[in-house]
């Protein structure tokens, strides 16, 4: 194949340093051009899968019967509950919650140590939702070319009308992806009618309105602009990284010496790496850098430039990789190869054997890399997180007791010389069917129970209605007779089970009386 | 002017500083980035237009939007008051025995009362209403008036031997000290101390049985057990208000002291008044 069929690009970094910088720059403008390969797919894959569990999840039902909402996965703020699928969780198991942001920190730990900035390069909203809006960019105004062209051109109808249009259907999205985000609040159908029908809250307009501008204009407007200057990660991530971790390479070991002109130089007899100087790395970046200038802030580790690369390597003839997923470690010893450890400049010739064909001596990635003590360790500890909450949920219990003592007056002397304490008791029924539930005190022999605002039941115990998913305060009152005992602070339990499922809980407390004088 | 120096590594100028010989770089910030800075600028002079902010002499400017704290207070207050309206008017029309009945009623009452308890009671009944001597337990069962809501509710309505109050609860037990002889007021005292089994004498108990049926039933009762009509305490229970022992129940017998209560009915209203009753009887001796 033709080394000229090769377009080269006009195509500059963004922050390269050939160019003296004012004090405050004017931001360059990106027009990233569209990429094709495997990364590019992966992607796809990646956006839809996301965009697919945000923009749907709320409006997935799960039935819970008449007592609790049929939304799958909601955020009810106002009666203090979360619902997600057959699980329920109240205020007080909100360590769920924490556990799961501490298995989210570990894990991001642990994907940046292997894969490196796989985060920001596929997951971050910031990355899928300007993939998104580059999609109806292109679609609109073209791709690269058309782009700059139109970017240059004075304004006319057909110019104005592709602006408007392009950002007439950011809003749009910006609107959906502010909506879809209330819906995990309430119950969507209900709220999408009442947003249309403008009965919803203030606070839900506020909330569509506030991340409507947020998705438009980090999205839209101020894409890489965020991830370098805004966002802390790409500064917490050089400390993530390490010599075994993943990140995208531009292989100079064997594109240098790069050459526009491979033929003629190489005729020249002069030595040429497989670097073309395309340009096309540059192109397709979304962050608008040059990979070529080694490791950056600003790389997301989209690999768009691996997608770019390979296919014009396809073109030459060439091996894929010359931007690859490598190691530093791999880079540094392909690196000593090529140099003859350091003692000169880059040699192609060097990785090369007799055929022509990469030498044996280049190292390449192979996936047991990824098991390091380092990432097992943190894959532990990961586990260790999940399986303890996995745990814990199973464990948990779905009828809970807290009991209060009454701190003033702590005994109360009757009048035929019974000593009364008080105790506010809560129960939990944290299912949404309502129950019947006994409440006994034990431990406590000659122990009378009274209720207030209950009337008929037994002296040590009580049958007590509670309602589905909600607790129910009693002030429940225990009396022992005269010198019935002389310990001043006598333990006894109260005791709360459901006859039908048989579970129970039990509240420890304190039986005070006088001391003597 | 010093002269310009390039950082190698990365072909950036350098500031110039060096602390321990690292260097800052001279990388410009992005321009939307001062934008924004002037964007603060503008946002603050508008905020200063729009809500109190610049002191003068004797205040400050109030601003545009006329915002107090103050006001929002207020309004606060207002609706928290307005929510309350329903309840209110609902506890006025009903009587206390008919508030205890109302589950819902009776809940909100009790927490109603409980705070108007902690600002007018706790001076002399304790801040658990656990009382002291002299100033009655309310969270026991022993009443001088009557332990339903309605007779809680009289007397908190019109007070105990409360001169401005014609429907005050009122008694008074005479000073025996000057119609019974010194004998006679050992032995009726270790009688009534003999009715809770805490006499130390059994002849002047057997003694003062007598004096006591003389001088006392016709009040307290013919076994001590009082009487709530008169606010007569029941002499045969556990709980006492001046003292158990011989010598503090000859002293009351001598010279009775009186507690008083004021009427809270004109001062605090009737329908605080209806919630301070359910919430004394909720406090574990209600009848």
């Amino acid at each position: 194949m033709e080394r000229s069929a090769v377009e080269r690009l006009e195509a500059e970094a963004v922050n390269s340093a050939k160019s003296r910088q004012p004090l405050y720059a004017p931001r360059k403008k990106i027009f990233p051009k569209r990429a094709s390969g495997s990364f590019r797919r992966f992607k796809w894959l990646v956006m839809v899968v996301t965009l697919g569990i945000y923009y749907l999840t709320p409006w997935l039902r799960w039935d819970r019967g008449p007592h609790a909402p049929d939304q799958a996965v909601l955020l009810d703020l106002a009666n203090r509950r979360f619902y997600f699928f057959m699980i329920e969780i109240w205020p007080q198991e909100f360590f769920f919650v924490a556990g799961l942001l501490v298995m989210a920190g570990i894990g991001l730990f642990l994907i940046t140590s292997t894969v490196g900035r796989a985060w920001c390069g596929y997951t971050c909203p910031q990355t899928v939702w300007v993939d998104l809006f580059l999609v109806i960019e292109r679609a609109i105004e073209g791709d690269r070319n058309a782009r700059i062209k139109l970017e240059a051109a004075p304004w006319s109808f057909a110019k104005l009308w592709k602006r408007i249009t392009k950002h007439l259907v950011w809003i749009l999205i910006a609107v959906a992806t502010g909506g879809a985000w209330v819906f995990y609040f309430a119950d969507a159908p209900s709220l999408l009618r009442d947003l249309f029908t403008l009965e919803a809250a203030p606070v839900a307009y506020i909330t569509v309105a506030l991340l409507t501008v947020t998705t438009y204009v980090f999205g839209g407007l101020m894409r890489e602009q965020v991830c370098t200057y805004m966002c802390p990660w790409p500064r917490i991530q050089a400390a993530m990284l390490d010599e075994n971790s993943l990140t995208v390479t531009y292989n100079d070991w064997r594109g240098e010496p790069r050459s526009r002109h491979a033929k003629k130089t190489a005729a020249a007899g002069e030595s040429v790496g497989d670097c073309v100087d395309c340009n096309a790395c540059v192109a397709v970046c979304p962050m608008g850098i040059d990979i070529r200038d080694g490791q950056q802030l600003e790389c997301i580790t989209c690999a768009l430039c691996i997608d770019a690369c390979d296919s014009v390597m396809d073109k030459l003839g060439k091996e894929r990789g010359l931007i690859s997923y490598a190691t530093l470690n791999d880079y540094q010893a392909n690196m000593a190869v090529a140099t003859g450890n350091g003692t000169h400049a880059i040699d192609p010739a060097k990785v090369r054997a007799p055929s022509g064909k990469l030498s044996d001596r280049i190292a390449h990635f192979h996936l047991r890399k990824l098991f390091r003590p380092r990432t097992l360790a943190y894959f532990g500890v990961w586990s260790l997180v999940g399986i303890g909450l996995f745990y814990a949920l199973l464990i948990r219990d779905r009828l809970e007791i807290s009991v209060l003592h009454d701190r003033n007056p702590q005994f109360v002397t009757l009048s035929d010389g019974s000593i009364r304490n008080g105790y506010t008791v809560k129960l939990s029924n944290m299912i949404p069917e309502p129950r019947t539930v006994t409440l006994r005190v034990e431990g406590l022999r000659r122990a009378t129970m009274t209720i207030s605002g209950m009337t008929e039941h037994a002296p040590d115990s009580a049958e007590v209605e509670l309602a589905p998913d909600r607790v129910k305060t009693l002030k429940v009152f225990v009396a022992l007779p005269k010198y019935a005992t002389a310990v001043e602070a006598m333990s006894f339990r109260f005791v709360v089970e459901d006859p039908d499922g048989g579970e129970t809980a039990q509240g420890n407390a304190k039986f005070q009386v006088p001391g003597r004088r | 002017m010093t002269k310009r120096e390039i950082d190698e590594v990365s072909g950036v100028e350098t500031t110039g500083h060096e602390w321990d010989g690292i260097k800052e770089l001279n990388n410009p910030m992005p321009r939307w980035w001062l934008w924004t800075f002037y964007a603060t600028i503008v946002w603050a002079a508008g905020y200063t237009i729009a809500y109190p902010a610049w002191p003068m002499i004797s205040s400050a400017t109030s601003g545009v939007l006329g915002f107090s704290s103050r006001g929002d207070l207020k309004a606060e207050m207002t609706a928290a008051e307005t929510a309350k309206q329903d309840y209110a008017q609902t506890i006025a029309a009903k009587s206390a025995d008919e508030i205890l009945a109302d589950d819902q009623l009776r809940e909100f009452a009790t927490a109603a009362g409980a705070a108007a308890f902690k600002v007018n009671c706790i001076q002399c009944h304790g801040s658990g209403a656990e009382g002291s001597a002299g100033f009655p337990n309310l969270n026991d069962d022993d009443w001088l008036w009557g332990g339903s809501a309605d007779a809680i509710y009289h007397t908190i309505a019109h007070g105990i031997r409360f001169e401005g109050d014609p429907d005050t609860r009122y008694s008074e037990m005479p000073a025996f000290g000057d119609m019974l002889s010194k004998d006679e007021i050992r032995q009726v005292s270790s009688y009534v101390a003999s009715l809770t089994g805490n006499s130390t004498d059994e002849q002047a108990a057997a003694a003062g049985k007598q004096v006591f049926a003389d001088n006392c039933a016709s009040c307290h009762g013919d076994d001590g057990t009082g009487d709530r009509e008169f606010g007569a305490p029941n002499l045969a229970d556990a709980i006492w208000l001046y003292g158990s022992s011989e010598a503090e129940i000859a002293r009351q017998v001598r010279t009775p002291r009186h507690g008083m209560m004021p009427a809270w009915s004109a001062r605090l209203g009737d329908t605080t008044v209806k919630e301070l009753a359910v919430y004394v009887h909720s406090l574990g001796g209600g009848e």
